[in-house]
């Protein structure tokens, strides 16, 4: 990782992505002072995340501020019920019962895991278990969340689904979110801002549909947004809020609407 | 008929329990046929990877049958059925164990008994195809998460097996990686090989594979070309598939009647100048809609 330079607002939605190798998960191993308290190596310039330096803090005081979760929930699940997983960071911050409990039920309602509270954690399937990992970290109401991959092993349904989630903290409780995908389909849907790495740098960041266009070479291409830019060639350029495709079919929706509009116009006044 | 001659995996009323009492497959019926590029889709826990380790016997069915090339995997011994069908699994980790990148793809091939420079032809051709002839000496586990999966499939192409089964090959790739898996399902389809993939890459799907089956708690609902299962809203919604980036956007203007046929249009340019006459002919005052 070389000559990073990023700030993060509450309330993003970041969408991090690059080629395998490219330093996204170092990165995102900063945030949370694993670099360099676990892992070593050399850290040179400026971080500040909620106020605190990685570097003079140990991990565990991040623990109340960034929530961590794997490609595999399974490396971050320990306990023999999913009631049991969720109260013990909220244990280990040494919080009166009564808010600890109060939370995990919040969470056992929120993430739709009250069914489950019994059941071990290693009998869930894929997407519950993400959904646990999720809520497990999210107890602990941290301002700043880290996903590394966290569909990789979700079928689209439960991967969009748990996204949606995701995105919906960063409206209602103004959670940033940093999220590593691949699969821009599943993720770019969410994704208020997109940001490039390659080689250890930020080759681009900003609003996902332009950064999609310029980096088609690195990202790969969306479906949807290649028939934005057909379109535009010939002639008809589209204003795309969001690059999924429900956003470009109402953009077409409304070219249509407005080309009918100026053709009836055009009907009744021939001169 | 020539159909059934050229069936190479046929799977009759399939029925397994695991060990633990969970009952994976509840009744499947499939044919697989020589040459083809099959897809196998559904949500977690559908049982499409337990479906696919009947193939080369990992798992032998509860109750019905599997034949590969007409041997009833149940009186077959894995070795035998692995010459017939290559398996690579979904983490590369759980594959590959030997010291060198060549070490690993001569593995097998000992295993087979062919004579060493045999062994050794083999092995320079699968790792040429696969780009990696030039990491031979090197450990496979220094090599990248793509380059680790092409190695499972050069150990697998290494011994020749008729037909190749790839558990979830593009999860967790990059797009230049996915490209080049992209390479290698077209050149398995110009070697004449049969391909069975589970995925869940639906735009993957729709540009590299002949047929898909979509699997849901246990079963098949339906088999077919990716042009027609892929479109039919109501399966796709049954089976918790997410459509194609084009179909869901095709559906959405026909719900606005702007579209109204009842083929879709699979490429980007192609919908797009079907568009381009719809808004033009409006503006001239003409039909609209097709």
């Amino acid at each position: 990782m070389r000559d990073v330079h990023l700030e993060v607002d509450a309330g993003e939605f970041i969408l991090l992505v690059g080629p395998s190798g490219c330093g996204k998960s170092t990165f995102a191993r900063v945030l949370n002072g694993l670099i360099p308290h676990f892992y070593g190596g050399e850290l040179t310039g400026e971080v500040e995340v909620c106020g605190m330096d990685p570097r003079e803090h140990p991990t565990y005081e991040f623990a109340e501020c960034v929530g961590f979760v794997f490609q595999n929930p399974e490396n971050q699940l320990f306990f023999t019920s999913v009631e049991r997983e969720l109260a013990f960071g909220l244990e280990n911050l040494g919080l009166p019962r009564e808010e600890i409990s109060r939370r995990v039920e919040q969470a056992l309602r929120e993430y739709q895991l009250a069914e489950l509270r019994d059941r071990s954690p290693y009998e869930l399937s894929g997407g519950q278990q993400q959904r646990l990992a999720i809520a497990s970290v999210m107890v602990m109401q941290p301002k700043v969340l880290v996903l590394d991959e966290p569909t990789a092993n979700l079928d689209p349904f439960t991967a969009m689904r748990i996204l949606a989630l995701v995105r919906r903290k960063t409206l209602e409780e103004r959670v940033a979110a940093i999220v590593i995908e691949h699969r821009l389909e599943v993720a770019l849907p969410f994704a208020t801002r997109m940001v490039v790495m390659v080689g250890g740098r930020i080759v681009d960041d900003g609003r996902p549909v332009e950064v999609v266009a310029r980096q088609k070479h690195v990202v790969g291409r969306l479906h949807a947004l290649e028939l934005v830019e057909h379109l535009a060639q010939a002639g008809f350029s589209l204003e795309v809020e969001k690059p999924s495709p429900e956003h470009v079919a109402l953009s077409i929706v409304k070219a249509y609407r407005v080309s009918r509009l100026a053709a009836r116009r055009k009907r009744s006044d021939p001169g | 008929m020539q159909r059934e001659e050229s069936v190479v995996i046929q799977v009759r009323d399939l029925y397994y329990t695991y060990p633990g009492g969970v009952e994976a497959l509840r009744g499947v019926n499939l044919e697989v046929y020589q040459g083809e590029v099959l897809a196998i889709m559904g949500e977690n826990g559908a049982g499409k990877t337990t479906l696919i380790k009947h193939f080369n016997g990992i798992l032998r069915p509860t109750r019905g049958q599997v034949l590969v090339k007409g041997i009833d995997t149940r009186q077959a011994s894995v070795a035998e059925l692995s010459k017939i069908v290559g398996f690579v699994f979904q983490n590369p980790d759980h594959q590959l164990f030997a010291d060198t990148v060549y070490e690993e793809v001569a593995f097998a091939l000992r295993n087979f008994g062919y004579p060493e420079h045999v062994i050794e032809n083999r092995v320079r051709w699968a790792l040429n195809l696969m780009d990696l002839w030039k990491y031979r000496s090197k450990s496979p586990f220094s090599l990248s998460e793509g380059e680790k999966k092409r190695l499972t499939i050069a150990s697998v192409l290494a011994y020749d097996p008729e037909i190749i089964v790839l558990d979830e090959p593009t999860a967790g790739q990059d797009y230049l990686q996915k490209e080049k898996i992209s390479e290698t399902i077209n050149l398995l389809r110009l070697m004449n090989k049969t391909v069975v993939m589970v995925t869940h890459d639906v735009e993957f799907v729709t540009e590299h594979v002949d047929r898909v089956a979509v699997m849901t708690k246990g079963r098949i609902l339906a088999v077919g070309p990716p042009q027609r299962v892929l479109c039919d809203t109501q399966l796709l919604r049954e089976s918790r598939l997410v459509p194609p980036q084009l179909i869901k956007l095709s559906l959405i203007l026909r719900r606005h009647n702007i579209l109204n046929e009842q083929e879709y249009e699979w490429r980007a340019d192609k919908l797009a100048l079907k568009l381009v006459k719809i808004l033009e002919s409006d503006t001239n005052g003409g039909p609209s809609g097709i």
